[in-house]
């Protein structure tokens, strides 16, 4: 599956190669689509490609280091 | 008249041509609907608006559809009120309510761009459609597929209150509720959107769904007499409300239809759900998500998908950003339902109270033309006010009874 996400870095991961560890750790290609990086933040849209299971857990491996993966919609639930 | 040129990425400027889709494939930003709007030079005239019926359909050459609306066709064009009273209160000159508490047929703003979305859904030739939603627009979305003859689907969280459940499952809709944490939930809502080919009004066809917002601005600029006010006041949840009023406006200006009056845009979020907010307040453009906490449901969104241009929009007009308590938005509540008889749910509260604090402030001045947008109506939220109202003093059915109670109050017998 091809899994596209919005990754949001917060201070304390800004400065970590994690994208770099995320395709070191597991068998997904991945692909910087946009980025936005400053000193206490960092957005990134990412495709993630690979087999269901080991993109899905990629993407809990992202979560587990405290980066906010979501979606390319964001937050679609609505009020 | 169509003169809908194409979806344009609002990042890279790629453009697509009309379809169900939402984002760039190139750099994953996301698309609007793009008009040619010089084909309507000399023809969209004042007078050709005034002579169509009162809905939001009479500025249809502006809203991305072919031809007549075939869902929602007698939605919108809801009251401009002039609030006296609360201008006295708030010690400003000429404020006005943009009343979409009584929005037709569920009672918010979603019912504008719920009836573009669905319109567009037709069009395309979905016959199921779809949102994933906490409350209003659930219940649009059901209650206007239920008159359109369209098949939907609501995803909600599995513990939403009943009340809010009712809401939507009235009108017939095939109800999921999902269990997990908020972004799971909203995960899977995404990965549905993209695996069934439904319409997901929010989703893949949310580049048409959210033009539906710009007729409440259209509708303001009639209704002040061909001009736009100085300031306008929006709550802010995904932030799309705020730059669609404002795309509205600088349509109107283009189109020759108002003078370019400078107005400027200010959002208003509560403070348990403030990203928006906060970014306009910190001078930054990044939104930082968070997990939100607020009685204001209806606004929160706390990983917004537009708010880096809401932030734009506000920076750009010259406006601002507030954010105020849960306490703020009730008193807010009670407030505009005491000044001017209009009962607004929650996301009223947060707009008004955060204009109470703009005005306050400096940021609103006082002696220039305001517009407060009224999103959603206090009925469905009535949970958060339950506490702050008073209760029935209870009497026998004695006449006695009631004369000591009238007299406490002041009031004697006119026999």
């Amino acid at each position: 599956m091809q899994l596209r996400v919005y990754l949001t870095f917060d201070e304390s991961t800004v400065r970590e190669p994690l994208i770099w560890k995320l395709a070191r750790e597991f068998d997904v290609v991945t692909n910087i689509r946009t980025a936005e990086v400053k000193d206490h933040m960092g957005l990134v849209g990412l495709e993630i490609d690979g087999e269901d299971a080991v993109v899905e857990a990629a993407t809990k491996w992202l979560a587990d280091q405290g980066v906010k993966v979501a979606p390319i919609e964001q937050d679609v639930i609505e009020g | 008249m169509n003169i809908v040129r194409a979806l344009k990425c609002r990042e890279c400027g790629q453009e697509y041509d009309i379809q169900p889709t939402h984002v760039c494939e190139f750099c994953f930003g996301p698309l609007e609907v793009v008009y040619d709007y010089e084909k309507l030079d000399g023809y969209f005239t004042r007078e050709l608006i005034e002579s169509r019926p009162q809905t939001m359909w009479r500025y249809k050459e502006l809203l991305p559809i072919n031809g007549e609306p075939t869902v929602g066709a007698q939605n919108g064009f809801t009251p401009l009120v002039r609030a006296r009273n609360l201008e006295k209160v708030l010690g400003v000159s000429e404020l006005y309510i943009k009343n979409d508490s009584v929005c037709y047929p569920t009672l918010s703003f979603k019912d504008r761009v719920v009836s573009v979305a669905l319109s567009k859904a037709v069009e395309f030739g979905f016959k199921t459609v779809a949102c994933a939603s906490t409350g209003n627009l659930a219940g649009s979305v059901a209650a206007n597929a239920a008159a359109a003859g369209l098949e939907s689907y609501v995803f909600i969280p599995h513990d939403l209150e009943q009340g809010k459940v009712l809401g939507a499952a009235i009108f017939g809709t095939r109800i999921i509720g999902i269990k997990g944490k908020y972004d799971d939930v909203n995960r899977l809502c995404s990965e549905v959107a993209g695996k069934y080919g439904w319409a997901f009004v929010n989703v893949n066809v949310r580049p048409f769904y959210a033009e539906g917002s710009k007729s409440l601005g259209y509708e303001v600029m009639e209704q002040m007499g061909w001009k736009a006010p100085k300031h306008v006041v929006v709550p802010m949840a995904s932030g799309s409300l705020c730059t669609k009023i404002h795309k509205s406006i600088k349509e109107f200006i283009q189109l020759g239809l108002i003078e370019d009056n400078g107005t400027a845009m200010y959002g208003a979020q509560a403070t348990g759900c403030s990203p928006i907010t906060k970014s306009v307040k910190d001078g930054t453009d990044l939104i930082h998500p968070v997990i939100a906490d607020t009685i204001a449901k209806s606004l929160a969104i706390g990983n917004p998908a537009d708010g880096y241009y809401a932030n734009r929009v506000i920076n750009e007009t010259g406006g601002w950003a507030e954010d105020v308590s849960d306490e703020e938005v009730v008193d807010a509540m009670k407030l505009l339902a005491e000044t001017e008889g209009i009962f607004a749910e929650t996301a009223g509260g947060v707009t008004l109270g955060c204009a109470k604090k703009l005005i306050e402030s400096g940021k609103l001045p006082r002696d220039e033309s305001i517009v407060l947008c009224i999103t959603g109506n206090g009925l469905k939220t009535q949970e958060a006010i339950v506490d702050a109202v008073n209760k029935p003093r209870i009497i026998d059915a004695s006449l006695k009874d009631f004369d000591a109670l009238a007299e406490a109050d002041g009031f004697e017998a006119a026999v």
